[in-house]
């Protein structure tokens, strides 16, 4: 049974310890994102300072705080304070303790000393202690940002938990840049009480969480996050990013099995037998956890590259072919006799499906809905979108804009990029298999018009072929192995 | 924690279900003769002892002897070479197994994981390819094909130099052996370092348990003499 951590995420109401009028402490910073990213319940804030900061009132202690006032404890103050804090706070209410102060376990015995009587306390008060030395708590399904740092992420599916506060605001930082939001985020600091395997079990049952994105460093017990994560992952997925990959432990020589058993083989055999998804970076696992949050889940490797010209999608086709769990599906018969109606005889009437330039004005969302409606098909990858767009760009801005009938063409080209990715959305989904946008256009031009209209479906615009690759052949290899369970 | 001997370690993995290839213990060169007919040539020879775990280091087998009169001689020579240190020896004798493909497959206990069952390439090269993959015992055969299916060098398990493809089965069915013997909590590690691949099927011709404690001696001596799974 999971442990209810609905405190934490969704609290009714937070109090925030350690705050001073300086905009530069923790505790300022703290009670500044909690009072600017769209919280609706009550924000109490607990300092030595007499009047207001931020127009809060500060309350002399915690003793101040008004019953069941607030759930949600962050503790900004300094670890020889935080247990009478911590005592108090229990009987005022709350329910959930984030400890943001470090000097605790990561600061050597003494500090684990004090951690473990915070440990022992918080159970003793059937308290959910999290943390101490991690950055906080992001909800914005309760607009909450509860946390020392930014940013603050768009609102979706995904749900980080991560052993680097660092690598939780990277993840962030991808989904404002993407579109594709967070859930929950939560930076587990020491990790002291509560640890990965309990946040990822209460995002697997959480409605607003579809993925779980995870961070790992270490392991206080290995056999034990292997055996809940692998209860976890035939109902949602985890992705994993593992540090330290190159720390092999020194181990009996005797045998040869030893010396071949470093720590990140049996990480890697691990997160396999557990139906975790990990990827090789931070950028990558993004991208995976993504593409779980926003594509469906393929029901077989073939894949068909639809590219508009170029070397795209020989390159792409490269990618799918030399994965391990995907293949360039064969293009049937009577799809190719299709597409032979679609358009002139210079397509390569083959997969990769290049257009060769010979498309007219609905044969991408055309061929799209066909392609994607085929049997045999299980996933698209969509290259070479933008092009117009990047024209419109360039007219726009130029001398003779909008004369000469550059505002029509403009204003065509730029419905044409909108169509397209709404065509590609819409595939998706009518047909019930992922269709992955790729173009570097994604990061060179994010303002490019099809970039943004995949950004405005709520989709991934995968930067590279190669990334949607990487990622769809995670997904791929995921949805096998949860339809072997069956 | 103690390695035992090869002989005793063949019994081991044999009674889980591993196939080893034929072998029997002989107390003297003589003796070593009449077991190397009974196997029938080319067999190896081997010093066989509990303390006696890294043979080739020491010079300590002979490979692919031909003959009674081969064995005979190998047998007097590695009965010279033991030293106090190793303890009560004996001569062991085995099939000479042929095949071009070497695996190698394993149990190691990891602190954070607990037991965990390997299979990779073997060979000279395999530390160099380090093509190898790790579950967590137990495991089922659905997970060991999976982990078939992890090592890179995927095109060494299929048909190959005129020989037919790994029997996967088979491969399956040791590695969930190795996955029983996990349950035993007194063995630390085991090595079947190298599996040859005979006709498809993976053969063990060495064997390496490491054991937490030494059993009482006696054990693994009775069952090693009548130990011919084949």
């Amino acid at each position: 049974m999971a442990r209810d951590l609905t405190p934490l995420f969704e609290p009714q109401g937070v109090v925030v310890t350690g705050v001073s009028s300086h905009p530069g402490k923790f505790g300022f910073v703290t009670l500044h994102n909690l009072l600017s990213c769209g919280y609706t319940g009550n924000v109490f804030a607990v300092g030595r300072e007499e009047g207001t900061i931020l127009d809060r009132p500060v309350l002399p202690s915690i003793d101040a705080l008004p019953d069941s006032a607030a759930e949600l404890l962050v503790v900004c103050t300094p670890a020889s304070a935080n247990e009478e804090i911590v005592r108090t706070a229990a009987t005022k209410g709350v329910r959930a303790v984030f400890v943001a102060a470090g000097g605790y376990s990561e600061t050597g015995e003494t500090g684990a000393a004090t951690e473990a009587r915070l440990v022992a306390l918080a159970n003793e008060l059937d308290l959910i202690l999290a943390g101490p030395n991690g950055q906080g708590v992001t909800s914005p399904p309760s607009g909450l940002c509860a946390q020392i740092v930014a940013p603050y992420p768009p609102r979706g599916r995904i749900g980080v938990a991560s052993q680097s506060g660092n690598f939780v605001s990277a993840f962030l930082n991808y989904a404002s840049q993407t579109g594709i939001g967070i859930s929950r985020s939560v930076s587990a600091g020491n990790a002291a009480a509560t640890g990965l395997a309990d946040y990822l079990e209460w995002f697997a049952d959480d409605p607003e969480t579809d993925v779980g994105l995870c961070y790992v460093e270490g392991l206080h017990d290995g056999r034990d996050f292997f055996e809940r994560v692998q209860a976890i992952t035939p109902r949602m997925p985890v992705v994993v990013v593992k540090g330290g990959r190159t720390s092999g432990g020194q181990r009996a020589a005797a045998s040869h099995t030893g010396s071949l058993a470093s720590d990140d083989r049996i990480f890697d055999g691990m997160a396999r037998q557990a139906g975790m998804s990990r990827a090789p970076s931070i950028e990558a696992a993004f991208d995976l956890a993504a593409t779980f949050a926003t594509q469906p889940l393929p029901a077989g490797n073939q894949v068909v590259v639809l590219t508009t010209a170029g070397g795209w999608g020989v390159v792409a086709a490269d990618a799918v072919t030399t994965h391990p769990s995907l293949e360039l599906a064969p293009l049937p018969k009577d799809l190719l006799t299709a597409i032979d109606s679609m358009l002139p005889p210079r397509w390569s009437r083959n997969n990769p499906v290049d257009l060769a330039g010979g498309e007219t004005r609905d044969t991408i969302p055309e061929l799209l809905d066909l392609v994607a409606g085929h049997h045999s098909v299980d996933a698209i990858i969509q290259l070479g979108l933008g092009i117009q767009g990047n024209t419109a760009a360039l007219t726009r801005g130029g001398p003779f804009y909008p004369d000469h009938g550059l505002r029509r063409i403009v204003e065509f080209h730029e419905n044409q990029e909108n169509r397209y990715a709404t065509a590609a959305v819409e595939a998706s989904t009518t047909h019930d298999k992922p269709v992955l946008v790729a173009s570097e256009l994604a990061v060179a031009r994010p303002d490019n018009p099809m970039v943004a209209a995949v950004r405005a479906s709520g989709r991934l615009c995968y930067p590279s072929a190669d990334r949607a690759v990487v990622a769809l052949g995670q997904a791929t290899r995921y949805a096998s192995w949860r339809r072997d369970l069956a | 924690m103690v390695t035992i001997s090869e002989a005793a370690s063949r019994t081991t993995v044999a009674n889980a279900g591993v196939i080893v290839s034929d072998w029997a213990t002989a107390p003297d060169p003589e003796e070593a003769v009449v077991a190397a007919k009974t196997i029938g040539f080319p067999v190896a020879v081997k010093l066989c002892g509990d303390a006696i775990a890294h043979k080739t280091e020491r010079g300590l087998l002979r490979l692919g002897i031909d003959s009674a009169e081969e064995v005979r001689e190998a047998g007097i020579e590695l009965l010279e070479a033991a030293r106090p240190e190793d303890g009560s020896v004996e001569l062991l004798i085995t099939a000479m197994a042929r095949g071009d493909r070497e695996l190698i497959a394993g149990l190691v206990r990891d602190p954070q994981f607990g037991p965990c069952v390997m299979l990779g390439v073997g060979g000279i090269l395999a530390e160099v390819f380090a093509d190898v993959a790790f579950r967590l015992a137990p495991l089922g055969r659905k997970e060991a094909h999976d982990l078939l299916n992890d090592l890179s060098a995927q095109a060494l398990l299929g048909p190959f130099r005129g020989q037919p493809a790994v029997d996967r089965e088979a491969l399956v069915d040791t590695i969930c052996a190795l996955s029983d013997l996990a349950d035993d909590p007194d063995l630390v590690s085991i090595d079947l370092n190298p599996l040859i691949v005979v006709e498809g099927q993976p053969i063990a011709v060495d064997v390496l348990v490491e054991r937490r404690h030494l059993p009482s001696s006696g054990t693994f001596e009775t069952a090693a003499t009548s130990g011919d799974p084949n």
